[in-house]
């Protein structure tokens, strides 16, 4: 087996030096009964070559993104990622390198971590932010609970136009330690800010609010902000898109206390849903009760600056069951990805990206409002927005993904119980989308709403 | 070829003063140590690493919310963007430079075949939400995946969506608490037991769950005390959180009898599968009596550990628990098709809810199920021997010098655990014997962990070295445990001299946070 380098002679030598006649003596402590005689019914070892062969015709059996024309969003957004981000995180030293408990050997990662944070803090307009979470929903689930130890209020206001994982993946943690929340009804006419502007009060710990959110929706959240901190409460903002940061003014800007985001779209392929990034921003006077890694500056023996994993005491291995959140690991990689393509974006490639992405956003839009049956929902969007078509968009997108073309989420998807949802579609178009893509999309359109 | 001097000969060093003494450089570099700023701090002049031209001229939509500001990222050119990672990149030791023996984290060989396979458009180009059409091959990945695991712990049910760990121990724990609730026992049943030698995050999910956390001690040997346990159960008791192999590195012999007893207070098996790869192919956890465990895939089944995540903690389940596992599920349809059950209705209408965003670490999936095809059932069960035979090992031809918290009192399982009862009197700690290793060319082993024995030194060698680095490991080791014993503390207090850094003041960091870089 080529990734065993023992050898029977080496095993020999090993037991005898161990004094053991045989490897079944080393497993003498398992109870007779649970000991397997020889290997489970499972298939045996396997070279590259057939190894390679058999899980080739399984990515093969799927229809790539990238074969046609894309409009997906929801949550999960397909960009070009520069092939030096992919070159890079290869590096053994990076991609084989455990979490960096040992400083002095791990200043590397602990760098990375360092510039990382800083530019989560500055896409978001916040000051300060962690190393990473598992992804945006489990993020959000964070901040909630965050929130609730910061003001002592074990209450939730969920936007209706949250996404329906997120909205489902916080619910489930506050159900388990008896924890209320409440949503607003979803409203795919525009952003709800009224309605949860409403839901404030002084019992409520914080609001959560997506921006741009699920339908694609943006709205100027200085007044719910203000609402929450006339009430006590904190503003979690939750950005499933970080590229739109580029172009839209941050959730810091308008008076965030938490920022709950998912960063796959920066230097994180698909993935079919993950691994991804989980984003947690927020202010520095709420840093200890802040969940997850994170990583400080400080100087070694020397005087040297260095970095290293810093107020570990809110964590789990110090705290034990009095800590911040069972969280243990970060997803190091998906976040060096995401620095790397921060670090070759810069300033004006982030721009130009986020303006391509507008763009591309607004021509699909225009097009597709000329398609009889299709109605443009949104006021305001960055690369993301429903459109009300004239049939349910689920047995749309599957004709539609007959022809090749992944045409949008159906609504139906996130909100299977919103029947007024049915005919709802969101549609996405990034960088990636081209001029020959929003033809076909829109003739597909045009085709199947007038079948 | 040597190097030459300008008349062509082979030039010869002189004889020289040691690096300690040899004056500083004017750089502050040393050859191949290279000192790099922070990214922010390099020469940025609104270049940038993408090339894109112009994007079409629209009206735009924005509402009047146009960031206003500048982010605040320096522009830089690609060459400069994978010279300072390549520089980072060289500050970090790694599985793939050396031995890595941290117990309790398996840091064995990551296969390059994973990376590739997970790479193919068919699967990292792939979105979450495309219809069910155009993603049977993802389905069938996640089904053969789940049939691997299922037949390797000997359990019905697997839940594939949590991110790590952690977070399938709460995946478990959320069940069990589910189950308990559907007894109509959730106020009733609060306390969880968990022994005091366990990973922080078990007692950190128990709390998170709201449940109240009950610790037990060890007995003589390292494992749950049995008496403990058993006066600690009582109908109050929702579960037991118990890592097999233990953290002190061994099998838990009465874990049928614990299981039984348990079970028969009423309460449900919680297993922390974090050691698993000690027992791979050759025990199933389902013939041990456990209701739920998460496998790390980022350990066992060798996904890489990234520097910190990301990671992949399927939970499984017995038939008593796996009505409650979350969404999403894979359901099979009747004209052989796969479907993802996402909403907790039907057939999943006791599903406790959802963990996560979409449905979980595809790109794990498909490096763990790479791995577990390469090896095969047969070389599974050769990863858990050789795992084991390596620390066994290392324990013999260290324990001459290191001691044994519990005595020799029988073999360990994949990692050995010393404490620092053979440091006593050197002035050497165990943190100081760590950075120690480090200028020796080693990633310490865990330290300080677990908590129940002092100054732990938890080894785990894993199954992918040879003899040959086992052996010089170990006398590396000896030779530094006889420095301690010999006196020679200055090569311990004042490690590490070599690494890219000295030892790190943690208390500066911590009292004063620098979280992020500020402009000047």
């Amino acid at each position: 087996m080529r990734y065993l380098p023992l050898t029977p002679q080496d095993r020999e030598a090993m037991l005898a030096t161990i004094g053991a006649a045989s490897i079944d003596d080393l497993f003498c402590d398992v109870p007779e009964a649970a000991r397997l005689d020889g290997p489970v019914d499972l298939p045996s070892h396997a070279g590259e070559m057939a190894v390679e062969r058999q899980m080739s015709r399984l990515a093969l059996q799927n229809h790539a993104a990238g074969e046609g024309p894309c409009f997906l969003g929801a949550g999960a957004y397909r960009h070009h990622v520069p092939a030096s981000v992919d070159y890079l995180i290869q590096r053994g030293e990076f991609l084989t390198a455990y979490t960096p408990y040992q400083p002095e050997i791990a200043q590397g990662t602990l760098q990375v971590l360092f510039e990382f944070q800083t530019q989560v803090a500055m896409l978001t307009g916040m000051e300060v932010a962690n190393a990473s979470m598992y992804d945006g929903a489990t993020s959000c689930a964070e901040a909630v609970m965050m929130a609730a130890r910061v003001t002592k209020r074990n209450k939730a206001v969920l936007s209706g136009n949250l996404h329906p994982h997120y909205r489902d993946t916080t619910e489930t943690l506050c159900r388990m330690t008896d924890f209320p929340v409440s949503e607003t009804a979803p409203h795919v006419a525009g952003a709800d800010i009224d309605a949860l502007i409403a839901a404030v009060d002084g019992s409520v710990g914080c609001v959560v609010v997506q921006y741009p959110d699920v339908f694609g929706h943006i709205a100027d959240l200085t007044p719910l902000a203000d609402a929450c901190h006339a009430a006590g409460a904190l503003m979690v903002v939750v950005c499933t898109e970080m590229v739109s940061l580029g172009a839209l003014k941050p959730p810091g800007a308008m008076g965030a206390d938490i920022v709950a985001g998912e960063g796959q779209s920066i230097g994180n392929a698909l993935n079919f849903g993950g691994p991804y990034l989980g984003l947690f921003a927020t202010r520095q006077k709420l840093v200890r009760q802040m969940p997850g890694r994170v990583c400080g500056e400080t100087v070694d023996a020397d005087g040297q600056r260095g970095y290293v994993l810093t107020l570990s005491t809110r964590e789990q291995h110090i705290r034990r069951e009095k800590a911040t959140s069972n969280i243990c690991t970060n997803s190091g990689l998906c976040a060096l990805a995401f620095s790397i393509h921060m670090s070759l974006l810069g300033e004006a490639g982030l721009n130009r990206l986020a303006a391509w992405n507008h763009a591309t956003a607004v021509q699909t839009a225009e097009r597709l409002a000329g398609v009889p049956g299709v109605e443009l929902l949104n006021p305001a969007f960055f690369n993301e927005f429903a459109v009300q078509l004239s049939k349910p968009a689920a047995g749309v997108v599957d004709a539609l993904a007959e022809q090749g073309i992944l045409a949008g989420v159906p609504a139906s998807r996130l909100y299977p119980d919103q029947t007024d949802l049915a005919n709802v579609l969101l549609v996405a178009a990034t960088e990636t989308v081209e001029p020959e893509d929003i033809e076909s999309l829109a003739l597909a359109l045009t085709k199947e709403l007038a079948a | 070829m040597s190097a030459m001097n300008t008349q062509g000969r082979p030039t010869k060093p002189e004889a020289s003063a040691s690096s300690d003494t040899a004056p500083a450089t004017f750089t502050g570099n040393r050859a191949l140590h290279l000192e790099e700023k922070l990214i922010f701090e390099k020469d940025s002049a609104g270049r940038s690493g993408i090339d894109m031209p112009e994007p079409p001229k629209v009206v735009d939509r924005l509402g009047g919310l146009s960031r206003g500001e500048a982010v605040g990222l320096p522009g830089l050119s690609e060459p400069q963007v994978v010279r300072h990672y390549t520089r980072l990149s060289q500050k970090n030791y790694a599985i793939d430079a050396g031995l890595f023996p941290l117990g309790s984290c398996t840091m064995k060989h990551n296969p390059r075949l994973n990376e590739r396979m997970a790479r193919l458009p068919g699967f990292a180009d792939l979105h979450p939400m495309q219809p069910e059409s155009t993603i049977q091959g993802a389905l069938q990945l996640m089904q053969q995946l789940s049939h691997w695991i299922m037949t390797l712990t000997g359990m019905p049910a697997v839940a594939l969506s949590p991110g790590a760990g952690a977070h399938g121990e709460l995946t478990g724990m959320a069940a069990i608490r589910a189950a308990l609730e559907a007894r109509g026992e959730a106020g009733k049943r609060r306390k969880v037991l968990v022994p005091d030698s366990a990973h922080g995050t078990n007692p950190a999910t128990a709390a998170a769950l709201g449940f109240e956390v009950a610790g037990i001690e060890e007995d003589s040997t390292g494992r749950v005390n049995l008496k403990a346990f058993e006066a600690s159960l009582g109908d109050d008791v929702a579960a037991i959180m118990l890592t097999n192999p233990n953290t002190c590195g061994v099998f838990e012999y009465d874990i049928r009898r614990i299981a039984d007893a348990l079970h028969e207070a009423g309460g449900y098996f919680y297993c922390d599968g974090a050691n698993f790869n000690a027992i791979v192919g050759r025990v199933r956890p389902g013939d041990l009596g456990i209701d739920a465990m998460h496998l790390n895939l980022h350990k066992t089944f060798s996904t890489p550990h990234g520097g910190g995540g990301p990671g992949s903690g399927p939970v499984v389940y017995s038939e008593a628990l796996a009505p409650f596992a979350p969404v999403p599920r894979i359901q099979q349809n009747a004209d052989g098709t796969l479907s993802l059950v996402e909403q907790a209705e039907g057939d999943a209408a006791q599903a406790f809810g959802r963990v996560k965003g979409f449905h979980g670490q595809m790109g794990m999936f498909v490096r763990a199920l790479t791995y577990m095809l390469s090896h095969g059932a047969d070389g599974l069960r050769q990863v858990a021997e050789d795992a084991v035979l390596n620390a066994n090992y290392l324990k013999a031809r260290l324990k001459s010098e290191f001691s044994l918290p519990y005595g020799d009192t029988g073999p360990c399982m994949h990692e050995v655990l010393f404490d620092d009862t053979f440091l006593k009197g050197t002035g050497v700690s165990t943190l100081d014997f760590s950075k120690a290793m480090i200028d020796e060319g080693f990633h310490p082993m865990t330290m300080y962990f677990p908590l129940v024995v002092h100054g732990a030194m938890l080894i785990e060698p894993t199954e992918t070295e040879t003899k040959n680095a086992l052996d010089e490991f170990a006398d590396s080791l000896l030779a530094l445990a006889k420095a301690a014993k010999a006196g020679d503390s200055e090569r311990f207090t004042q490690a590490p001299r070599f690494a890219p850094r000295r030892r790190l003041d943690e208390t500066q960091a911590a009292r004063k946070p620098v979280l992020r870089w500020q402009a000047g």
